[in-house]
């Protein structure tokens, strides 16, 4: 299947707006994790959500090891009937019909359940899932395995001109900072990674008080209640993860030029760009909105795709994390039009930050997302993205009530101040994959 | 991401299929269906308009043409210029896309319930008077191409996917990708657009499906107002184009730049609408599939990833829905150490074992479960369930298949997934691929200042 545009999903999920938000309700556990629910009672089913802030920002120099400490969660646990391996577990959850995930990124570490709400199929699937956060194994041998997929995985990127862009780009980005690696790791450091470091990561930062809990389904308050519980019952109350470092801005602006043997080079600039609670977010993302954030309808894709014909996919997104996380523009483009490529690219940011947007073009921006407010909480799954966001980064509860207001209350007078403080098209990373054939031999 | 998972992923989501819901069907007079499914858990709506054209309708030499006119269905009629739809949309608060693949073109818009009027017009006006110009025909095609270095050029299990097909499908409709061969899309012309737009953009090749917070009746009305206007075509029956039998294995390399190798196997299987009857072997090969490969539980996670660690991933597919007899896909990478030879004999075994032995009941059950299961959280998707029924009808099928899914799959044993193995899962309808990595550049390590050409930066 080929879709006209690749540009949209995850932009748009970061961005999203609400008229009548959903009810949240919001309590503790006793061991104090904090839970979120919106109670959703069409469809008998309930999806749950546990988040850690033990991302790789927490990998503490073993770049890595957030992520293999969360992929390895399923891989055997400690119930109160006796151990299950990594063959019963999946067993377990497959045989209720329970779907259970886990994924990590640079800030957050989670564990996914879905299940039908009826407790004969429910119960089970929570014992499990509180087993495996509570008492995990990490058994030498899965451990080893993972250890070894995981070096497949670094070498498949390896053949992926796309991610060793991604890469490089936040590596120039964030220098020093523990955003500077991928949540995956690196070669060396997988290899130098043991059994035991992934213990000590799950006793420091898989604790009560360093863990989100989201529930959205077809429960009351009081049934939520006893899932949390079952959940986190057994976890220590530990203590919250510290504050990140802060991110430095860039000072100069620098190249990354990397040969590639593909027909196409990736080309990605940007810069450090906004936290969760940034004061400027409303502007820069209602701004960005209109440069590189609304798919063909952007001024980035009219520019270099709708006149020139010059990239399938080009784009401008902000990625708000804990601290500020990248504001990145991108595109790929047959290797001998990579110059004009990134001139348009440049030319087209630098025309943005001097002058802002039209006042038509904020209208119609404005229009679109808080128009489509309804479209992002139309199912438990999006829902359940936002309060696992919402509790993670402790937004304020109207959060989504309030969103469409934020958005109309942007002027243009905002937007071009904000760009113009904020966005430094003189300080930005330029990385360049590609070249091809010939590019390796230079 | 090749193909082929994309193949998975679409059966992962047919492990889903029918819900309780109300699904009403209309006829036009001028021959457009529309089918209705009330979802008002939400005040939204998604609109598809399916077309009965893909790439399984194209022919040597012309391939890529259902796409790159997907492309051009943006560009503009006499009432609304290029891209301007696409604009009406965003300011209506909507989003948008389409999609192309073998056995169909669709178009979609997702909006809050009361625009769904603007979606009509819209798609009413570019079903029949798309203007093909020139000027826009020459920048998109060339958008298409850097699609095409994207997402199969540059991608060496894409690519290997490419071969693969080409080499299992002799003379059948799946033999080309939908992207269509590079020569291709350098040689089309809007002559070429022109002619296909022609043929299959008509209310009596096309299927609206409309699921949301709306009441049937009235969608009807705004069906009639909007699309009920429109000439249908005379439609040229499809020639069958049936595969030639097979007659031994056969084998493709494919040498790229990569880091891994990469294993494609598949075997020439009947699907749904091809069956003739015997339609107990396609779900009985869609349990097969759940068997092998139905998430972390299934063998191959179990065998070939943890126990034997001969595979770092792998994974079957089959796709009950295909328009034409299609292929039952086995795919993997080998884990570290160990080789492609490995892996193909393992994934050979396991096919082996479904021959010899039923299926435990636990694992039969396994699956049932799940799918009883995933006919509930599918309902948590109001596009998903438009695609259900899209594809269904876009293929030929009766969408009250899917209400029907959960009975067959229930009605599925052991021993009938073992005759299925038996009578298509044999070497002499396989057809294998291997990616052999070439080195990538040797010395392709992060350079200092830019070269003068690509300028523009402030080099410290």
């Amino acid at each position: 299947m080929y879709v006209k545009a690749w540009i949209g999903a995850i932009l748009f999920a970061l961005c999203s707006i609400a008229q009548a938000g959903p009810q949240i309700e919001q309590w503790q556990t006793h061991n104090g994790a904090r839970v979120y629910l919106v109670a959703a009672p069409e469809l008998p089913m309930v999806d749950v959500r546990v988040v850690f802030d033990a991302g790789s920002a927490r990998d503490g120099g073993k770049s890595g090891l957030a992520a293999l400490t969360n992929g390895l969660l399923d891989d055997g646990a400690k119930t109160a009937d006796g151990e299950l391996n990594a063959d019963q577990i999946a067993e377990r959850f497959a045989d209720l019909g329970a779907q259970f995930g886990t994924t990590a990124d640079r800030d957050m570490a989670s564990v996914s359940l879905r299940s039908l709400t009826k407790p004969d199929l429910l119960q089970p699937s929570l014992q499990a899932v509180a087993a495996i956060l509570t008492q995990p194994g990490f058994p030498q041998n899965g451990f080893e395995r993972e250890q070894s997929r995981v070096l497949t995985h670094l070498q498949a990127q390896e053949q992926s001109p796309g991610e060793i862009a991604g890469k490089a780009f936040f590596k120039a980005v964030y220098g020093e900072h523990p955003y500077a690696t991928q949540a995956l790791g690196n070669p060396d450091s997988i290899k130098q990674l043991t059994r035991d470091d992934l213990i000590a990561f799950h006793n420091r930062y898989y604790v009560a008080r360093n863990a989100v809990v989201a529930i959205v389904g077809a429960v009351t308050r009081k049934e939520a209640e006893a899932i949390a519980e079952t959940l986190v019952d057994k976890l220590p109350e530990g203590e919250a993860a510290p504050a990140l470092p802060k991110v430095a801005g860039l000072e100069n602006a620098q190249n990354v030029q990397i040969p590639y043997s593909s027909a196409q080079t990736h080309i990605l600039v940007g810069q450090p760009g906004i936290s969760r609670i940034d004061p400027d977010y409303f502007p820069l993302v209602v701004g960005n909105h209109i440069l590189g954030g609304n798919g063909l309808v952007a001024r980035l894709a009219e520019e270099i795709r709708e006149k020139r014909g010059l990239s399938y996919s080009t784009y401008s997104y902000f990625q708000p994390m804990r601290e500020p996380g990248p504001y990145t523009l991108g595109l790929q483009t047959r290797n001998e039009q990579t110059s004009e490529a990134l001139k348009v690219l440049r030319d087209t940011l630098k025309d943005y930050v001097e002058h802002g947007p039209t006042a038509a073009e904020l209208k119609a921006a404005k229009q679109n997302i808080t128009g489509g407010f309804a479209l992002r909480i139309d199912s438990n799954a999006n829902l359940l993205d936002y309060l696992a966001l919402i509790g993670f980064y402790q937004l304020p509860l109207d959060y989504l009530d309030s969103y469409n207001r934020k958005v109309e209350q942007v002027t243009l007078e905002q937007i071009r101040d904000a760009f113009k403080r904020r966005v430094k098209p003189e300080q930005m990373v330029t990385v360049i994959v590609g070249g091809g054939a010939q590019a390796n031999q230079n | 991401m090749p193909r082929f998972f994309l193949i998975i992923l679409l059966c992962a989501a047919w492990t889903a299929a029918a819900s309780p819901a109300e699904v009403r069907e209309f006829k036009l007079d001028n021959g457009l269906k529309l089918i209705v499914k009330e979802d008002h858990r939400a005040p939204v709506v998604v609109s598809q308009v399916w077309y009965k054209v893909g790439s399984s309708y194209e022919h040597s030499g012309i391939t890529g043409l259902s796409h790159v006119l997907e492309h051009m269905m943006f560009k503009g009629t006499r009432k609304h210029g290029p891209n301007e739809a696409s604009r009406i949309i965003s300011a209506n608060g909507g989003q948008e896309n389409a999609f192309t693949g073998r056995d169909y073109t669709a178009y979609y818009q997702q909006l809050e319930k009361s625009r769904l009027p603007v979606s009509f017009e819209l798609e009413s006006d570019r079903m029949r008077n798309l203007l093909l110009k020139q000027d826009e025909f020459v920048k998109e095609v060339q958008v298409v191409m850097e699609e095409r270095r994207l997402r199969t050029d540059d991608d060496p299990e894409s690519l290997t996917y490419e071969h693969f097909a080409a080499t299992a499908f002799h003379n059948g409709p799946y033999q080309n990708p939908v992207i269509g061969w590079m020569g291709d899309l350098e040689n089309m012309t809007l002559a070429d657009l022109k002619q296909w737009y022609k043929t299959w953009y008509a209310p009596n090749n096309a299927t609206v499906v409309v699921v949301g917070d709306v009441q049937p009746d009235e969608v009807f009305a705004l069906a009639k107002k909007y699309f009920g206007p429109l000439k249908p075509s005379k439609l040229m029956p499809l020639k069958p184009r049936r595969e030639v039998e097979q007659k031994g294995l056969r084998r493709a390399v494919v040498k790229a730049p990569a880091e891994l190798p990469y294993l494609l196997m598949g075997y020439q299987t009947p699907s749904l609408t091809a069956s003739q009857g015997a339609d107990g072997e396609p779900y009985a090969l869609e349990v097969l599939s759940g068997i092998l490969s139905g998430g972390n539980s299934a063998r191959l996670a179990k065998h070939l990833v943890r126990e034997e660690r001969i595979a770092a991933s792998a994974g079957a597919g089959y796709n009950l829905y295909s328009r034409a007899p299609d292929l039952f896909m086995l795919e993997g990478t080998p884990a570290q150490g160990r080789s492609v030879a490995e892996l193909e004999q393992a994934l050979r075994d396991q096919i082996k074992r479904l021959q010899d032995e039923p299926v435990s009941e636990a694992e039969l059950a396994r699956i049932k479960a799940q799918v009883v299961a995933s006919k509930v959280y599918e309902q948590d998707s109001t596009f998903g369930q438009a695609m259900q029924i899209g594809t269904l009808v876009t293929v030929g099928l009766d969408w009250r298949l899917q209400d029907s899914y959960l009975d067959r799959i229930n009605a599925v044993t052991a021993e009938q997934i073992q005759q299925a193995a038996r009578k298509y899962l044999i070497d002499d309808h396989l057809t294998v691929a291997v990616l052999e990595p070439l080195p990538l550049d040797p010395n392709k390590k992060p350079r200092g200042p830019l070269d003068g050409h690509l300028g523009g930066g402030n080099v410290r």
